[in-house]
């Protein structure tokens, strides 16, 4: 989508949907400890959050993540995932043992850190996935 | 011949699955393998130990967080070769 097709009824209608996913999004990945939820379908709030934006405003979206950017980034999700469970080998522990971190917290506290930090990788891999298969299908590569 | 080959095969086949069905435990049934194994561990520990109070999330992302692993690696490599699938019949229709 290289051209906006945004009228004035959906430029303003977006302006309240898009904030609201993400901020939706962003409930769905803290929370997903707590309530029904976590990486997968935060990440699938957020691609759908991006792909709104640039069909309404094309090219001058401000969230402009598009093509090979996309598919660079759904890599770097997946390594944040690995690179969690590295540094828990590195500080001696097995892979994805998240009670090894030299923290000052209780060992569940620990734990929680290191799912959310799992959880963030996730969400980096799904969103950017989501968006690299829009562009796909829309002949978009740049 | 082959669609009776093809008929005969799929009777077979259900006949073994409907006899391996009758062997599983009944759906919901406590003192089955799959309650009694690891799930009491789960629900009696998992607030203390993974730090969540969602079992799911225990369980997905700190007991099983390497099979999680390979999930996301799934997503992105199947993402991949859509992309790349995509692209290629794009390039050969110009």
């Amino acid at each position: 989508m290289n051209r906006h097709f945004g009228t004035i009824v959906l430029g303003t209608a977006f302006r309240f949907l898009v904030p609201i996913i993400i901020v939706y999004g962003m409930y769905v990945l803290m929370h997903g400890e707590y309530s029904p939820g976590g990486g997968f379908q935060a990440g699938a709030l957020f691609g759908i959050a991006i792909v709104l934006d640039r069909l309404v405003q094309g090219d001058d979206a401000m969230l402009n993540i598009s093509g090979n950017t996309a598919i660079i980034l759904a890599g770097v999700g997946t390594s944040i995932y690995a690179f969690v469970g590295v540094l828990t080998l590195l500080f001696g522990g097995n892979f994805l043992e998240y009670g090894v971190f030299p923290l000052d917290m209780i060992e569940g506290e620990r734990h929680a850190l290191g799912i959310l930090g799992i959880e963030i990788g996730v969400t980096i891999c799904v969103m950017a996935t989501i968006i690299a298969i829009f562009d796909a299908l829309t002949g978009k590569e740049g | 011949m082959t669609r009776v080959l093809a008929f005969f095969a799929l009777g077979l086949m259900s006949v073994l699955l409907f006899f391996a069905t009758s062997g599983l435990p009944v759906l919901f049934d406590p003192a089955s393998p799959a309650a009694t194994h690891v799930s009491p561990r789960y629900i009696e520990k998992s607030h203390e130990e993974a730090g969540s109070p969602n079992f799911v999330t225990a369980v997905l992302a700190d007991y099983r967080g390497y099979d999680t692993l390979g999930e996301t690696t799934v997503i992105f490599t199947a993402g991949i070769a859509t992309v790349f699938l995509l692209r290629a019949a794009r390039r050969d229709k110009k």
